[in-house]
């Protein structure tokens, strides 16, 4: 018995080294497919990461470029010395202020994903729920943004939420307020700021997963006894999960990093880590710290959302 | 057999006979002079009709005949234009679709992709707030009963097309609804799959002495499941009968078009007795004779309707010269279980006959362009005078 079932075992063993072997054809036409984009993310985006790295190892210095070299050598006298500084890092755990930055700049994208969903949401529902020419109409509209500068958009903002601007103007007008609100350079507009402009890349995810979804679930779901509130968090939402994971990612991430609204619709006091990494490197000139900033923010906060985003996609292929 | 029940053989007879042959019984679904428009199409056009309690009722007719809007008006998703629609004598005007005491299985299934089967099942009754161990326990029960017992666990992607049919006939069913509507339930299956889930439907629905509203377009399955069905056009019903009825008896040309095939012979009437009628017809070159009265003013230009099946065809002049017409075989199609003619007469009036292959061999049969006699008896055809 348990010979035949050994054997029967090598059996398929020896079918499945054999099927690979013959199965192993390298298909170049997919290869080169794949291999282009491959390429191109190494060289533009994976050579810089080390680089980066390699300088966070290093320490400031007065010099062109402004830090230290990590390797040294003579060839004449056979040495080489590698000079790795850790200092950098042990510093960014040292100083409160970087976890100050790192958590702020956490606290307001979560928050700002947040609102970009809520604003997001009945926007992409609307346009999936609309028919033909309307909804090529509003999608062309989500879309239109993008065809004017980023920094001009912002600039705009600056000009409607600023002590005389529009908003504040319009509402002294109709008697709402009796002074002007104090708008710009707050959290406030830094959250208006990101809203407004990621609101795009949450409301194309959400669209493309609330279009797929078959309108008569919701009337089986009214059938069976559920109201329309209770239809949305039953099924629409659930239904509609893919893209709002797909949308919170597209929006957090670059929202945690962000520097442009921060520096330009916040105040002061609004901690977030992309205006550190930009004082370290145009203020202070200490590269070394920058990188190791840019890095940690790199391990600590982006590397987890996208492995999690990966193995959900795993999960969900189906 | 005790005396007793012997000596109340009216009464009896009256208890034998379907609610909607008898006088004044309650309808438990009525539909008063509905009207659906949509912009200035009339879907349903000022429809009234009485569904009786345990029926299994079928709207049958082609799309866009408003069967579908009707029962979408009964689930709630619709409100009628004008008109009322009473559930167990109770005006559902204003009861939105979450409150009425109905569930209708939809023709796509509309099962929720991302909840398991039992939970599929089980949605409508959380939304009641049944406790959790009479949920388990009824969802097993309604599973059990679908026979899908071992599948509780599996998404509805993982089933084949006549599991996921049988999950949405359990989800609809588990709320115990006083009416189950089904929007062309067999539609999606298979022929073979389709036969036998028809039974199955009649089977569960007479278990659970729930009324059914199926709407469909197809005639066979009407004919098969329908206690009556309701064949609908252009936003009317047409008729209403039980199903024998709307096939022996049709009341219209489109009724008998419309269910199986039929040939008619137009003609003129030239004798109307109280209880037959004589039929010239120069479609069939000779005058027809049908052995029931009609209403009709003299002279009328009316339709005889005989079905395929009710011809027969032979080489010998019958004895009996009534209802009897000449023509040429033109074409011959072999089904297995009958043969298919199509018999050309002097007039150029194609006419259709089917008949049942008796024997297995070759010999004696019809082949093209046999001179052939068509004949059928005075109580096969029927006369349509609309």
């Amino acid at each position: 018995m348990s010979m035949s079932l050994g054997s029967a075992v090598m059996d398929r063993m020896a079918a499945k080294l054999q099927k690979y072997n013959f199965v192993k054809k390298v298909n170049w036409g997919r290869a080169v497919v794949a291999g282009i984009p491959a390429f191109w993310l190494g060289l533009f985006f994976f050579v810089p990461f080390l680089v980066v790295f390699k300088i966070s190892l290093t320490e400031a210095a007065i010099a062109i470029p402004p830090y230290s070299e990590l390797l040294d050598w003579d060839l004449e006298e056979a040495y080489i010395s590698i000079k790795i500084n850790l200092g950098n890092y042990l510093f960014l755990f040292e100083d409160d202020f970087y976890l100050d930055a790192y958590l702020s700049s956490v606290k307001i994208a979560v928050l700002s994903t947040f609102f970009t969903l809520l604003v997001a949401f009945p926007i992409a529902y609307a346009i999936a729920k609309s028919d033909g020419s309307t909804r090529v109409l509003l999608l062309a509209l989500v879309i239109l943004p993008f065809w004017t500068s980023f920094l001009l958009r912002v600039y705009a903002w600056m000009e409607f939420l600023k002590k005389n601007g529009i908003v504040n103007e319009f509402l002294l007008t109709i008697g709402i307020i009796d002074e002007p609100l104090i708008m710009l350079q707050t959290d406030f507009a830094v959250y208006i700021g990101i809203v407004y402009t990621y609101l795009p890349f949450m409301v194309l995810p959400l669209y493309s997963a609330l279009e797929k979804m078959d309108g008569t679930l919701l009337e089986a779901a009214q059938d069976l006894g559920s109201k329309p509130t209770q239809s949305f968090f039953l099924v629409t939402l659930p239904l509609a999960m893919p893209g709002v994971i797909a949308g919170c990612v597209l929006v957090f991430i670059p929202a945690v990093g962000e520097f442009v609204i921060p520096a330009l619709l916040g105040g002061a006091d609004t901690l977030m880590i992309g205006r550190v990494l930009w004082d370290e490197f145009f203020l202070n000139r200490d590269w070394p710290m920058a990188s190791a900033v840019a890095i940690v923010m790199l391990v600590v906060l982006v590397l987890p959302i996208m492995l999690i985003r990966n193995s959900q996609g795993k999960g969900e292929a189906v | 057999m005790s005396f007793s029940e012997q000596i109340v053989p009216s009464s009896m007879s009256t208890e034998q006979l379907p609610l909607w042959k008898q006088e004044g019984a309650e309808p438990f679904l009525r539909i008063e002079n509905v009207t659906k428009n949509f912009g200035d199409f009339k879907a349903v056009d000022n429809i009234s009709l009485d569904i009786y309690k345990k029926e299994l009722f079928c709207l049958l007719g082609g799309s866009g005949s408003g069967k579908s809007t009707l029962l979408r008006m009964l689930a709630g998703f619709e409100t009628p234009t004008s008109g009322r629609i009473l559930i167990d004598g109770v005006d559902m005007a204003g009861i939105q679709p979450w409150e009425r005491p109905v569930n209708m299985m939809f023709q796509s299934y509309a099962l929720f992709p991302h909840l398991s089967v039992a939970d599929n099942v089980a949605f409508g009754l959380k939304r009641e707030g049944v406790a959790k161990a009479e949920i388990k326990q009824r969802v097993e029960e309604m599973l059990g009963m679908v026979q899908l017992g071992h599948l509780g666990k599996r998404k509805p992607h993982q089933l084949s097309g006549g599991q996921r049919q049988r999950v949405a006939l359990a989800r609809a069913l588990i709320k115990r609804p006083k009416l189950l509507l089904l929007d062309e339930p067999l539609g999606a299956l298979d022929k073979k799959l389709r036969e036998e889930t028809q039974f199955e439907l009649i089977n569960i629905q007479e278990e659970l002495g729930v009324t059914f509203v199926v709407v469909t377009h197809d005639q066979e399955e009407a004919m098969t499941l329908a206690t009556r069905i309701g064949v609908m056009n252009q936003g009317i019903i047409v008729q209403t009968d039980e199903p024998h009825d709307v096939y022996e008896y049709p009341n219209s040309k489109f009724v008998a078009d419309f269910i199986g095939s039929v040939n008619m012979f137009e003609g003129k009437v030239i004798q109307d007795e109280p209880d037959s009628v004589q039929i010239d017809s120069k479609e069939a070159g000779t005058t027809l004779f049908v052995n029931h009265g009609i209403s009709c003013a003299p002279d009328q230009i009316v339709n005889v309707a005989i079905r395929p099946e009710k011809i027969r065809i032979t080489k010998k002049e019958p004895e009996k010269g009534v209802n009897c017409i000449q023509g040429i075989i033109e074409e011959i199609a072999y089904m297995g279980s009958l043969s298919v003619f199509r018999v050309r007469l002097a007039s150029g009036k194609e006419v259709r006959v089917t008949q049942p292959n008796f024997t297995r061999s070759m010999g004696d049969r019809y082949t093209w362009n046999d001179a052939v006699f068509l004949h059928w008896d005075e109580d096969s055809s029927v006369v349509l005078t609309s």
